[in-house]
């Protein structure tokens, strides 16, 4: 087998084994509703956990999704109740202005060489202020485009529901994961990822990728929002706060290598399912807190870091060594 | 490597605090004014220092770490374990010492469990503080029992929210803390010993530095600061809450760390400056409310302060000045 496929083996290996683990103690978690659930409950820190694992292999990071979600969550809340306008006007509107915020911050990044951590902090902040400045209270949605596509559904075998928005995040998921690993675009990721100044020297335009990581990052984060926004049927300045940790997780478990140049697109979705899972198994058993969640994600993250260095590290390249100490 | 220091008052920070300063002034005239009362001052420059410690002391635990390109995002939830402890502790009746030193060792075992995984395991450190970020508060919920544990012990509310010579308490804490974290690392070798970790931590391990314990003893006592600031952030409010203790407060700290001049790339550090850092976002805070904004512009006032600063501590930016400025000297030749 190709050692390269290694953590996204063991990645799926580990949540075949603990879904199994969760159905031999509760049969009733083998069902497709159990699983439809799992990713309509999911759906938008899927999308958003995408576009982290393009930051993610190109070496940077983006700590503004969780407030680009909750700000695009309140401008199409705003559009359509206040103003009328129909949502399929506003999803293309809302999801243009998430990318040029992206864009502006991949810009910053690369034209002012400042660290994606700052420049990301700095538009989180930017991000929830404009959706707090906007509005403090939840803006319920009430539109009859939401509640049709609220209501599609595909029913699976067993009388599971795969809902409009699960599915949003599979195609998703689908698409990404092509642009990934099939487009020049994709490489490009990988090359910046792996080595900033070789990939400039090899002619990777450095800039115009970077622009355009931050930018889908951004859109995917807009698109979360939209997620988000017909999840819960309303625009919330403060939704999805925490959720760029929670995404950071989900990549990180999914086998991506958080010094950049290395990861699938595939193994965030086994990131996320497992997340999903260990919040199912803990409302399956009924007598854990909700706080069992949190440690047993940071438990599965401490993990996953541990196994990715331990893989890495024997297989040996250098450069993921920092340093001799 | 220039080293910052004490004397050099004619700072960035300080003009920047000035600047803030008089802004509130001219936005709320009583900005200023300051009484005693009952033994204590009152006014809203006390009221800075006061709302502002827990950041300051947040920042300097995190001042040595950046200074040696880390950082640590769990700084918030182990706030939060902290407090829980606290809590906990005087609930079930343990003396002040007992209780204290029961949430000051969780802080540190949180810190020394950051830099094993830093320094021994090689991961990079924002990813290993992300772990405890992630499970702290679920761990801060779990000894606290998923509910706000309050209290009642005069000695350990003192902590939060007495003053000493009609200072705020918290306030005196930071600055002494400050003093003492500042002599130590200017007095000794220890400043430079981080620099050069910042600077090269290959060059400094081959120059015969123990990194690795080092590196593990710079997490411990950011771990120790974030225990404190906990214990004052639970006698502020006379109990622990899990969820919301120290919410944020990590990244409030890492740009008062990057306001005080630290560079995120390692190797220039000043713990004074950083605390002023602080003083600065809590001027910026508190302006804020007395002005009679609503709070949320609180947010994008910081997010245009980190642009600015970013802006002008940007490599680019000083190239471009310099280029700009060597054609303007070459032109005035001819």
């Amino acid at each position: 087998m190709n050692p390269r496929y290694r953590p996204l083996v063991a990645t799926t290996i580990i949540f075949i084994v603990a879904y199994v683990i969760c159905v031999s103690q509760y049969p009733g978690m083998w069902s497709t509703r159990v699983l439809g659930n799992f990713l309509t409950d999911n759906a938008f820190l899927g999308i958003a956990a995408v576009g982290a694992t393009f930051v993610i292999i190109s070496g940077g990071i983006d700590l503004s999704v969780g407030a680009v979600i909750g700000l695009t969550g309140v401008i199409t809340a705003i559009m359509i109740t206040r103003f009328g306008i129909h949502p399929m006007v506003v999803f293309p509107v809302v999801l243009v202005l998430a990318a040029l915020f992206g864009a502006a911050m991949g810009a910053v990044i690369h034209f002012l060489r400042v660290p994606p951590f700052i420049v990301t902090l700095a538009g989180m902040f930017l991000a929830r202020g404009l959706a707090s400045v906007l509005t403090q209270d939840s803006i319920p949605i009430d539109h009859d485009f939401y509640r049709l596509v609220s209501s599609l559904y595909y029913k699976l075998p067993g009388g599971g529901r795969l809902s409009a928005i699960g599915l949003t995040m599979l195609l998703t998921f689908a698409v990404c994961g092509f642009i990934a690993h099939k487009t020049r675009f994709g490489s490009y990721v990988y090359a910046i990822g792996g080595n900033g100044v070789s990939a400039a020297l090899m002619g990777v335009p450095v800039g115009q990728t970077t622009v355009a990581i931050y930018a889908l990052s951004s859109f995917l984060g807009g698109l979360s929002g939209i997620v988000y926004s017909l999840y819960t049927s309303a625009g919330y300045p403060l939704a999805a706060v925490g959720i760029e940790l929670d995404s950071i997780a989900a990549v990180v478990i999914g086998g991506t290598l958080l010094t950049g140049g290395y990861g699938f697109v595939f193994g965030t979705l086994i990131g996320v399912m497992l997340q999903g899972l260990v919040q199912t198994y803990i409302v399956f058993d009924g007598t854990l807190s909700s706080w069992w969640t949190k440690i047993a994600i940071g438990f599965l993250l401490f993990m996953f870091i541990l196994l990715q260095n331990l893989v890495f590290n024997s297989q040996g390249p250098s450069r993921l060594r920092k340093g001799p100490a | 490597m220039k080293s910052l220091s004490l004397p050099n008052i004619f700072s960035h920070q300080i003009l920047a605090l000035l600047g803030v300063l008089a802004i509130n002034w001219l936005v709320f005239p009583g900005f200023f004014d300051v009484t005693w009362k009952d033994g204590r001052l009152f006014g809203s420059l006390i009221d800075v220092i006061n709302r502002g410690a827990p950041v300051a002391i947040l920042a300097i635990g995190m001042t040595p770490i950046i200074a040696t390109r880390g950082v640590d995002l769990s700084v918030g939830a182990v706030m939060a374990v902290a407090g829980a402890v606290a809590a906990t502790f005087a609930v079930s009746g343990h003396p002040l010492v007992v209780t204290l030193a029961a949430a000051l060792a969780i802080g540190i075992a949180c810190g020394l469990w950051n830099g094993m995984l830093i320094a021994f395991l090689g991961i990079q450190p924002f990813v290993a503080t992300l772990v405890l970020m992630v499970a702290g508060r679920g761990l801060a919920q779990l000894i606290t029992e998923g509910s706000i544990v309050t209290f009642s012990d005069p000695q350990l509310i003192f902590i939060g929210t007495g003053s000493v010579l009609g200072l705020p308490m918290p306030a005196v804490i930071a600055f002494v803390l400050m003093l003492a974290a500042h002599l130590f690392v200017r007095r000794s070798a220890m400043g430079l010993f981080i620099e050069a970790i910042g600077t090269n931590r290959s060059a400094a391990t081959y120059t015969g530095l123990r990194s690795r314990s080092l590196i593990l003893a710079i997490y411990g006592f950011g771990g120790f600061c974030a225990g404190v600031a906990g214990i004052i952030a639970a006698a502020d409010i006379r109990g622990a809450d899990a969820n919301n203790a120290g919410l944020w407060l990590e990244l409030d700290a890492i740009l008062a760390v990057v306001i005080g001049g630290t560079s995120l790339l390692g190797g220039r550090f000043s713990i004074p400056l950083s605390v002023l850092g602080a003083v600065i976002i809590q001027a910026m805070n508190t302006g804020i409310l007395v002005s009679g904004f609503p709070p949320e512009f609180n947010l994008i006032v910081k997010a245009g302060v980190i642009m600015i600063i970013l802006i002008l501590q940007s490599a680019r930016i000083g190239e471009v000045v310099a280029a700009f400025r060597t054609s303007r000297q070459s032109q005035g030749k001819k």
